[in-house]
């Protein structure tokens, strides 16, 4: 067999991914801090304000990102769900276990942030726009996921279970998102739009865009942090752990 | 004896469930007890003008049929699991799709077509014309099957699962968004004076769509729960 298959293949168990995903750790850290920085610099000082929105539009450089992650997160989080049920992988389960949080939060955050924009701007934290009643949804679905998983004593039949509603709820999604946004325009008809500026300025566009790497970042670690602890909490029996425990002490 | 075919296990799964039912008399008749009193609650709620109950009835009595229909879940798989005799569909020779389509028919049987047919009445007391009660039963006749299919997937996947009650509902009830945006909107749109069949033929389409992937989701849970 190939030489470096083989070396890929051997960080699908817990005991070398662990060391890697160390050692990965404060590269991915230490990006998201540099870009987050960045991003909000641009966001607060260079971005010019907005002519009819004023001040508050500058939430976006929170909001949109945030809502692309949370989408962008299920699918990977599916991903890894459909590989660790097809291929009994048990790094799989745990990295699609490990985003679970991450994208639950972005979901949240997404919510809150475009709550927080909407009042200013549409004079109500909350509308039943389309956009937002499928993030709500969105978010259920994670915390469905989460609940399950919780749910199952035995977590290799959490992580197995988990990843058939994962898969489900991916196949889902965009059946939600286009009967939510079909279900707005019969029922209140175009008023409150999101999308009225496309023309933006292109500082918007770049600092909107950092942030977004920023929050990538910001996943790959929090799911790298998260996924060591729970290799560690589940393979606390394994000799490659006990090994780990006796270095440390 | 030649092995049996997936149609026999579905019609002899259907035939059984569907006996087992009859015998319990009373159980099957919970969900709809709980459909026609929670609609009534609504008027109690809201207060009695026509108008108002006009034109909320199509979203009340959806959501209304839903839940009746969530509460059913839980009976469908649970004893058959506790029993064992899950585990014997999952080694018989045929699919335990075919099984667990039986099941999800039978289901239906008994908690959701009742629904539909006990709707116009739920719909006269709200004061609906007639052709929206017509739509309203054809919405419920296309949607509650959906509602079943895709309510097995969060039955078998709470099997032998702590607080599975509460669990399924947070499972399945996002999951149950197209359907009732679909059933409601079609009954909606009748009301309106518009045409109902886009709605209808994108309920068919989610009820399709169901058909075809809820089974085998609900088989793989099934055997993940049995593992």
């Amino acid at each position: 067999m190939d030489a470096g298959l083989i070396r890929w293949f051997r960080y699908a168990s817990p005991q070398s991914f662990y060391p890697l995903a160390g050692r990965m750790l404060p590269w991915f850290a230490s990006l998201a801090a540099l870009s987050a920085a960045a991003g909000l610099w641009v966001a607060f000082f260079v971005a010019p304000t907005d002519a009819q929105q004023g001040e508050s539009y500058r939430i976006i450089f929170v909001h949109v990102p945030a809502s692309w992650m949370s989408m962008f997160l299920y699918v990977v989080m599916a991903g890894w769900a459909g590989l660790g049920l097809a291929f009994s992988t048990r790094l799989s389960a745990m990295m699609a276990h490990a985003i679970a949080p991450t994208g639950a939060m972005f979901a949240f955050l997404s919510l809150w942030s475009g709550a927080l924009w909407g009042r200013p701007t549409w004079g109500a934290y909350w509308v039943w726009d389309a956009r937002l009643t499928s993030e709500l949804v969105l978010f259920f679905l994670y915390l469905g996921y989460m609940a399950l998983h919780a749910a199952i004593d035995d977590p290799r039949r959490g992580d197995r279970a988990a990843a058939v509603l994962a898969l489900v709820g991916v196949i889902n999604v965009p059946i939600i998102h286009f009967s939510v946004q079909w279900w707005n325009t019969l029922h209140q008809g175009a008023s409150v739009s999101l999308t009225r500026a496309p023309s933006m300025a292109a500082t918007m566009l770049a600092g909107m865009l950092v942030m977004a790497f920023a929050f990538w970042m910001y996943s790959i670690t929090a799911a790298l942090i998260r996924v060591r602890a729970i290799m560690l909490e589940r393979e606390a029996h394994m000799q490659w752990a006990r090994d780990l425990r006796e270095a440390a002490a | 004896m030649s092995d049996p075919s997936a149609g026999t296990a579905f019609g002899g799964i259907v035939r059984r469930d569907l006996r087992l039912a009859a015998r319990r008399k009373s159980e099957p008749l919970f969900a709809l007890g709980f459909f026609v009193l929670v609609a009534s609650l609504f008027p109690l709620g809201l207060g009695p003008e026509p108008e108002l109950l006009r034109r909320i009835a199509p979203g009340v009595l959806w959501v209304a049929a839903l839940l009746a229909s969530m509460l059913s879940l839980g009976r469908m798989f649970a004893a058959d699991y506790d029993d064992g005799t899950l585990e014997q569909m999952a080694l018989a020779p045929v699919p335990l799709m075919a099984s667990v389509g039986g099941k999800i028919a039978a289901h239906w049987l008994v908690s959701g077509l009742p629904l539909v047919l006990v709707s116009p009445l739920l719909a006269l007391q709200y004061g609906l014309p007639a052709d929206a009660i017509a739509q309203l039963m054809l919405s419920l006749l296309i949607g509650t099957p959906a509602l079943s299919l895709v309510g097995a997937i969060g039955a078998a996947l709470t099997l032998g699962v702590r607080a599975g009650g509460v669990l399924v509902a947070l499972l399945v009830l996002p999951l149950y968004v197209p359907t009732l945006i679909f059933g409601a909107g079609a009954v909606d749109a009748r009301l309106a004076g518009l045409s109902a069949a886009p709605n209808l033929s994108l309920l068919g389409a989610c009820m399709i769509l169901a058909l075809v992937f809820a089974p085998l989701a609900a088989a793989t849970a099934i055997r993940i729960a049995l593992e």
